[in-house]
This record gives C-alpha cells, structure tokens and sequence, in this order.
C-alpha cells in the first residue's frame, strides 16, 4: 500500500505533468497572438506614412524607387489574383475529377497506388516547382506564345496548380467516401448509368467538402511564395495579362526581405504591411472554408 | 428524370410481357440508353486521364531535373563549399545547414507539439477555452508560410538578438510545423482505445502513468510517422528562412547555433536566379540532393510506420 508521504508526491508529479502541458498548449496561442501583434506593430509604423485608402486604392507599386514612391497594394493583389486563378483553372477541374475516378470508379488496387504517388505531388518543395516552372514550363510555353516574356504569371500558374491538385482531389475523395452507399444504389436502382451517380448523386452530397476543398486549394495558391519569386518576376504592375510578369504579394515580401531594407525605414514597413494583407487573406479564407464545411455537411448517420 | 418502369405487378411464371407503353415506345422504357452509356465511358476515360496528368507532370518534373543535374552531381558537388565559379562550387554548407536546422526543429517541435496533443486529448476539460485552442490550431496550419518567415523576423532576428542564425530559422520552422505535428498527434492518441485506459485507471495507475506506459506507446508509431512528415515539409521550405536570412554567400560550415547559415532549398533558389545556365545545372543538382532526401525521410515514415503496425 503506498503511505500518504508516496501518494502525496505522485499527486504533486501528476499536477505539475498536467500544467507543463498545458504550458504547452499556450505556444499555439502565442504564435497566433506574436503573428497578430507583430503584423500590426509594424504596420501601423507603415500607415503613420502612408494613408489606409491610397494603400488599399493606389494602382502603383513602387516603395523601392525613393525618387518616386507609390505604395498602392492593387498590383500586387491583381498579381495573386491573377495566378491564384490561373492555377484554380488547374487544379480544381483536375482535381475533382481525380477525386471522382478515385472515389467511384478506380479499382482498390489501382486505388492504392494513385493516392500515395498524388500525395507525392503536394510534397515536391515549392524551390523545386520554381526551378520546373522556370527552365522547363516557361521554355515550353514560349514555342506556343513567341511574344512571352521570361518571367510570366502563367507558367506558374500551371505549375501551383499541379502542385495544389492533390489537396482538391485527396479532401474531394474523402467527402465523396463519406456518401453513404445506400445514395448511390438508390440512384442505380432507378436506371442511372455510373456517370449519373457520379455527377448527379456523389457530387451534390458531397459538395460541402468539394466547395470548402476549392477555397482551401485557392487560399493555398494565395500564399505560395518560391514558385511565383522564382518565375514570376519581380515587376509590380496591375496588369492582367498572363503573358506578362508580375508580383505577387508573396514575391514581393521575400524578394524585399532577401535585400537589404534597412530595419525601420518604410521600405521594411511594408513587409509588414503586405504580409498583413496577405494573412487577412488566407485567415479569412481558411476560416470561410470551415464554415462551408461545417454548416452545409449532411450528416449520415 | 422521367423512367417509365413499372406498372402491375406481373405474375411469376409467366413470360414476361412488355408493358404496353414500352411496346408503344421503347425508348421510354430506358430514355436515352445508348446515349448515357457512351457518356459515361467517355467520361471514364476523362476522369482517369485527369488523374494520370498529375502523375505524368511528376514524372516529367524529375525526368527534367535529373536530365538537367546530373552532370554536376558528383563528389565534389557534395563537399565543395559554393563559389563563385559553377564548376567548383558545391552544397556542403547548404545541406549541414539543413541538417543542424532540421535537428534543432525536431527538437523543439516535437515534445511542444506531442506535449500539446497530449494535453488536448488527456486532459484538457471539454469547454469553450479548449475548442478556442483547438480552432486557433486549425487556423494557425493554414497560415502562409511566408507570414511565419515575417514572425520569425520580428521576433527571433530582431526582439531576441539572435540575428540571421540558425537557431533563430530553427525555432521558426518549429513554430511552421507545430500545428501539423499536433493535429496528428491528437489522431494518433484518439486511435487508442479507451479500454486501455480504463484498464490501466483500474490497477491504480494515475493519469500520468497511463499516458506514459500505454497510452503514448500505442500512439508512437502514428505519432513518429507524422512527425516526420511535418519534418519533410520543413526540409523543403525556403520562403520562411529567406525572411530570417538563409540568403548568404556562407563558405563555413556551421559550428554554432547563433552561426549564418543557408539551406539546401535557399540555395537552390540562390542558383536559380543567377543569369548563367551553369548554375541552373547545379540548381538542378541541389534538386536531387533534396528530393533524395525527402523520398529518405518518407521512406523511413512508411518502414516505421508497418513495423509497428504489423507488431500490434
């Protein structure tokens, strides 16, 4: 029988175990708490120079030309839009129909070796998809468009969307795995060929994880930085035209960060500034994508 | 959709009459049958095409590199420092910088990461404070990893002095994969069995004791397997550690924590922006190093993870 010296000390050891985890727990709080603070902080140095509206309304770029400074983030913003779009045109077309070959029509066998090799895709480091989309993407694209310029918007747009492609297909297929079996041999009971189940059965009760699937894969392309640094070019310019070369705002922080913006000046500031967007952005996004997800699941017993 | 199946229920034995509407009109018995079909091969075909271009692209991808690297992929290549001149120039800093990065991460990422996990599914009360952490977490995985490159600059470069260091890139990485190594964790431990538990509760073991004898043995292996893809995420990133200054011609090897460094990824990107083809080639080199690596690291997961499996 342990005395009551021993149960004392296993109680104290199981209390301080207890709070040191919970300590733990608290550095996600604080990464979230440093991130929000530190965005903020340094952003508010930035608009102290520069007013909310021009920043939000300005159509030029150019904090790095000190003879002429404009701080208007819509180049930027079109340059992500712009690419995030080009690589959704990608991804999300090719994605759900991977996930539809997967879910209803791929033998398990076949099944089980697709799925790992695709997981493979979204695990290529993103240097490696700039390199691709660069030296072997870019080349290719310019026999078909001659007036392209070396650095362009489209060729890493096709290259982010192969690379965001497994993430639409692998949370597709689970949503779609998730349908019940009954649906799908109600509507085969009343004549429906497979196609029919597929896009007209599988397809609707599943498009809570389909939808929240998209936004999430589009929300990815927005903050991919290297592949778009690498062979997009490092030209702000509210331009639309896929032929061109734009920046992103992910481009733009580490292009800048990688310079020499000295500490405090504005042109550091707007690191900061950017990367605010750029994180309203995605949180916004990311948070849309679970409500989606949550509030228009059906729920299966 | 319009189907005229149906009507009387017809008697058993007999041979079976066609309705009268479908003797009429057969295509209402079956509208469009032809039709549907060839759709549904065509799309069968469409939907495994789709599938086949990601792989394809994998495919090419690598074929392009290693068409492009392995010329400059050789000895040398491994232990040369990088230079100025693409023919002497190596990845050896680049990939200790990788290595000591890599190590200090795991470090610290590891123990918060299973610790939080821990708490979450063990311990912590079923209230709003635990599902706010919970949402916090989810949200924190989606964060661009660039924004994490922004706090570690703030933070770790600027506010702790630790300056362009590894140990600064280091707990920045940490700070990336944690929420990854966290949420599965949290999948591992869920997928013990609480019998285990009440098991062990009714020898009079306490809560900790629980965790530690049966628990978290269960859960490892799904815990190392996850761990170390997280790891492999971090092994690849380059956009953060440009934020925290992995961009320099570095020509030591690391000693200390608080040394410069640059990694592999950084490196490549290094190479790749220079005007010169010759460096592209090393560029493409530096992809094999890294991509081996990586496929090393999935492989031990993968091993780890059915050696344990087949001994439970």
């Amino acid at each position: 029988m342990a005395t009551d010296a021993q149960r004392k000390s296993r109680h104290r050891k199981e209390r301080a175990i207890g709070a040191l985890l919970a300590v733990f727990s608290g550095v996600s709080i604080l990464t979230t708490v440093g991130i929000v603070f530190v965005l903020i902080r340094e952003s508010i140095g930035f608009f102290a120079h520069v007013s909310p509206l021009a920043f939000l309304t300005g159509t030029k770029w150019t904090p790095l030309f000190v003879a002429d400074q404009h701080f208007g983030i819509l180049p930027l913003l079109t340059g992500s839009i712009l690419i995030s779009f080009g690589a959704a045109l990608v991804a999300l077309p090719l994605g759900l129909a991977a996930a539809l070959y997967l879910s209803e029509y791929a033998p398990d066998r076949v099944r089980r070796i697709l799925k790992p090799v695709l997981e493979i895709l979204a695990g290529v480091p993103t240097v490696v998809y700039g390199y691709f989309a660069l030296q072997f993407v870019t080349p290719l694209l310019r026999h078909v468009f001659p007036e392209m310029s070396i650095y362009n918007a489209l060729s890493p747009a096709i290259v982010m969307g192969i690379m965001i492609m497994p993430l639409v297909s692998s949370l597709s297929e689970d949503a779609m795995s998730a349908v019940p079996r009954a649906l799908r041999e109600g509507a085969y009971a009343l004549g429906a060929t497979k196609f029919e189940v597929a896009t007209r059965t599988v397809v609707p009760a599943a498009l809570s994880g389909i939808v929240a699937s998209f936004i999430l894969a589009v929300s990815r392309a927005i903050g991919e930085t290297m592949i778009v640094t690498i062979a997009a070019g490092a030209q702000a310019r509210l331009s639309l035209n896929p032929l061109e070369s734009v920046q992103t705002m992910t481009a733009y922080i580490a292009q800048t960060a990688s310079g020499e913006a000295a500490h405090g000046s504005v042109e550091y500031q707007t690191i900061f500034a950017v990367g605010l967007s750029l994180f309203a952005i995605t949180l916004l996004m990311n948070i849309v994508s679970n409500i989606v997800l949550r509030r228009y699941r059906e729920v299966y017993e | 959709m319009k189907f005229a199946l149906g009507g009387s229920p017809r008697p058993e034995a007999e041979p079976s009459p066609r309705h009268p509407a479908a003797q009429r009109d057969p295509s209402l018995f079956a509208p469009g049958r032809e039709r549907r079909a060839r759709v549904g091969r065509i799309f069968h075909v469409v939907f495994a095409l789709s599938t086949l271009v990601g792989i394809l692209v994998l495919a090419v991808l690598i074929f392009d590199i290693v068409r492009d690297g392995a010329g400059a992929l050789n000895a040398g290549f491994l232990s040369n420092m990088p230079s100025r001149l693409p023919g002497r120039a190596g990845v050896k800093p680049a990939l200790l910088g990788s290595i000591w990065v890599l190590g200090l991460t795991a470090a610290m990422a590891f123990p918060l990461g299973v610790g939080t996990a821990i708490w979450l599914e063990e311990y912590a009360p079923n209230n709003r404070f635990t599902r706010i952490i919970e949402m916090n977490i989810a949200n924190l995985a989606g964060v661009p990893s660039v924004v994490y490159g922004i706090l570690g600059l703030a933070v770790f470069v600027r506010t702790f002095s630790f300056g362009r260091s590894i140990i600064a890139a280091a707990m920045t990485l940490a700070l990336l994969i944690l929420p990854i190594i966290i949420i599965a964790s949290q999948e591992a431990i869920k997928a013990v069995p609480a019998s285990i538990r009440l098991g062990a509760y009714a020898l009079g073991a306490t809560r900790w004791e629980t965790i530690q004898h049966h628990v978290f043995p269960q859960a490892l292996p799904g815990i190392l397997t996850a761990g170390i893809l997280a790891l492999s995420r971090a092994v690849g990133e380059a956009a953060p550690l440009l934020l925290v200054g992995a961009l320099a011609y570095v020509d030591r090897t690391p000693r200390r924590l608080t040394d410069q460094f640059t990694v592999v990824p950084v490196q490549i990107y290094q190479w790749v922006s220079q005007p010169q083809p010759a460096f592209h080639e090393l560029a493409a080199a530096a992809s094999i190093v890294l991509l081996v690596l990586l496929l090393t690291m999935n492989a031990v997961a993968i091993i780890l993870r059915n050696r344990y499996s087949r001994k439970n």
